[in-house]
């Protein structure tokens, strides 16, 4: 599969083809996808008829998520929202103000109704119907209730509009709920990018891959994208290896703490959290909060982030058996009995020698 | 009167003097706990095998006092080499007082389970009320304080005859093979850092409270407690110390409905517990509750006897077969 050059006639000027495949490439290897998919990918981007349209909805949320994706650079912002697919009512990034964005969110929704994708940022009071969030005047319970029916799919990005996040901590006086309880028992297709923020790229990489393939990526029993949430970050955690060896930061700025040491006992949840932080990491500079000698607080993981408190250790989950340890009963190997053994077939041999060669010696003398 | 077992050896070296004395010491009147008996409590479902206590065993035994102590102040690790980057014994060693190993069985998926699961388990020395090392040593190298109960080696009086490592039914002390002139290393449960107010490093620095320490009658009303709690019932399991203040709640988990150490050579100050039976977690099936020392005693409590009927027959046969030409 080759993205043909007429494809690229559609894309607006600043963008080379081999920027493009670039982009498309790296999203395919986010997803865990060969790199061969960056073509299909892109061809699927450019050839497309029409841009799949995107509305973005917030509820309880504090724009953290729109900002983590404003900063993505492959694909940056403008590509996405410009050629890859078409946001089409986002709060943040509307031109328009007021009536007019509210229109033209109706009247794209009519337009592409079961093909657009709703994308929900942000946690949705339910608690005296939903009067504590409300947009054009009308609560956000509402607006997605009747939204999310005409969309294709719905993601619930943030770990506010995944599993309530923030607004939902105790004593949660909104009622704050996760989007995927809310649309539950109506079939709609939820997926959850949990995070605060999630990485751009969490997002990105669905959002393409839907594009591609026209099907929702595979997901974990909490609606997570496979290819993100599926493993621990304490499993690809760049300071694994001192918490293998022993070596722990005991207290913030001490010597452990300057020599990169484990920062599980200053409370670092990773051990319980899934997500992909300690792989993909943030700004595309390769940073990310335990890379800066904070401990992960399980921003991403409900019932950890924003709940247990920050430095307080995490109850690890065992995922990884353990090999590196002695083993509690050594195999014993058979080594007396095999040295016994040699031991006899000497002795044996050296009996068999010195018989033969007293007989040798009878024969020398007889003859 | 009750003896113990070192001084009565003295006295029955002397002569056979004592062969008109009623030597009747009992063992059981000497197989109670010490007064101020400290020890750990190590409960397995607890560890996550972050091998901090062995890290810091080696840390905090290395400074005057500690069983590792090198007269260069260097800590003593396992493998050496230039950059030092992972330290990982096999097993005890001259220059390892305290090992985590795991179990593991099958898939090895499930934590504390018997069958497709695994365990970690914490090994150093037990403590024996009656500790067989402390019973064979014949210069009292060895020796059982008599207040907080710790096992404790001299090596000035150790003349390197290794009785004690044949004796230990946990293969705890441990020969400086590479020593030239090498003596035992063994766990002295920190007893350097008393006086300053510490405790056993290995239990001071276990982030989750699987190793507390603390009284052994309060680690055994903690240890029996945590039988009588309802699997899947929250708990605060104690940090650090049996009576410590922080807590960690934690969900309990079905134990193995045992207490290592209770019973176990007579009973010892080291207490486990764990989800996995404790054959499998590398305890000899055939330590009884019976304690080691107690095994030889029917043939030491003659040695007086058999000393004085040597001196006697001795003398005898020199009155015998003395060359009475010489006068």
């Amino acid at each position: 599969m080759r993205c043909t050059d007429s494809g690229f006639d559609r894309i607006p000027n600043g963008v080379s083809r081999r920027d493009f495949l670039k982009v498309c490439t790296a999203s395919a290897v986010y997803m865990g996808l060969p790199a061969s998919f960056g073509a299909k990918i892109a061809e699927a981007a450019t050839t497309a008829k029409k841009r799949p349209p995107v509305i973005w909805l917030s509820g309880q949320e504090c724009t953290g998520c729109t900002e983590s994706l404003l900063r993505t650079s492959h694909p940056t912002l403008e590509h996405l929202i410009l050629d890859l697919i078409a946001l089409d009512y986002s709060e943040t990034l509307n031109t328009g103000a007021g009536h007019q964005a509210e229109e033209y969110r109706a009247k794209s929704i009519e337009e592409n109704k079961g093909k657009f994708i709703l994308v929900c940022e942000g946690s949705i009071p339910v608690k005296d119907g939903g009067v504590y969030c409300k947009i054009a005047g009308r609560p956000v319970l509402d607006i997605l209730k009747e939204t999310a029916p005409k969309a294709a799919a719905v993601i619930a990005i943030g770990s506010c509009a995944t599993w309530g996040g923030v607004p939902s901590a105790g004593p949660n006086p909104t009622g704050a709920t996760a989007v995927y309880k809310i649309l539950e028992g109506t079939g709609i297709p939820v997926i959850n990018i949990p995070g605060c923020p999630p990485n751009g790229y969490n997002f990105l990489s669905t959002v393409l891959y839907y594009v591609t393939f026209k099907k929702l990526p595979e997901l974990d029993d909490k609606l997570r994208p496979k290819f993100a949430y599926g493993r621990l970050i304490h499993e690809n955690c760049e300071r694994r290896p001192h918490f293998d060896a022993g070596r722990f930061a005991e207290q913030f700025g001490d010597e452990g703490h300057r020599m990169g040491y484990c920062l599980y006992k200053l409370g670092c949840k990773g051990p319980e959290t899934f997500n992909n932080c300690s792989t993909l990491r943030f700004n595309d500079m390769g940073t990310w909060p335990v890379n800066t000698g904070h401990p992960c607080f399980g921003c991403s993981e409900e019932g950890v982030g924003f709940t247990a408190p920050l430095h307080s250790p995490a109850r690890p989950l065992y995922i990884t058996p353990p090999t590196q340890f002695a083993p509690a009963t050594p195999e014993k190997g058979k080594g007396a009995s095999a040295f016994a053994a040699a031991v006899a077939g000497a002795a044996i041999g050296a009996g068999v020698v010195a018989v033969g060669m007293n007989l040798g010696k009878k024969d020398k003398e007889e003859s | 009167m009750a003896i113990n077992r070192r001084d009565f050896l003295k006295l029955s070296a002397g002569s056979g003097l004592l062969l008109a004395t009623d030597v009747t010491p009992s063992f059981a009147a000497s197989a109670h706990l010490p007064h101020d008996a400290v020890g750990i409590l190590y409960d397995a479902t607890l560890c996550i095998g972050c091998k901090s206590c062995m890290v810091n065993c080696k840390k905090y035994n290395s400074v005057p006092g500690g069983a590792l102590y090198q007269k260069d102040g260097s800590i003593p690790y396992e493998y050496i080499t230039p950059n030092r980057i992972y330290d990982s014994p096999s097993d005890l060693s001259s220059r390892t007082l305290n090992i985590i190993k795991a179990y593991k069985s099958g898939t090895g998926e499930n934590k504390d389970t018997d069958t497709n699961g695994y365990s970690f388990i914490k090994m150093h020395c037990l403590h024996c009320l009656e500790p067989a090392c402390a019973s064979v040593c014949p210069v009292a190298a060895l020796h059982k304080d008599p207040n907080n109960g710790v096992v404790s080696y001299d090596a000035k009086k150790c003349i390197g005859c290794r009785y004690c490592q044949v004796a230990c039914p946990f293969g705890i002390p441990k020969f400086e093979w590479e020593n030239a002139s090498p003596s035992i290393v063994k766990c002295q449960l920190c007893h350097h850092r008393y006086k300053d107010g510490g405790y056993s490093a290995c239990c001071e620095f276990c982030p989750t409270g699987a190793s507390i320490f603390g009284k052994v009658v309060d680690l055994r009303e903690e240890a029996k407690r945590r039988l009588t709690l309802t699997p899947g019932s929250y708990y605060d399991y104690p940090l650090k110390t049996v009576d410590s203040a922080m807590t960690m709640p934690k969900k309990v988990p079905p134990y193995n409905d045992h207490i290592y150490g209770l019973e176990e050579a007579g009973g010892t100050q080291y207490l486990l517990m764990a989800g996995v039976s404790f054959d499998k977690l590398g305890f000899n099936p055939r330590v009884t509750a019976k304690a080691y020392p107690e095994l030889t005693w029917d043939y030491i409590v003659k040695i007086p006897w058999l000393i004085g009927a040597l001196v006697i027959a001795g003398a005898a046969s020199h009155l015998a077969t003395r060359d009475k030409s010489e006068k």
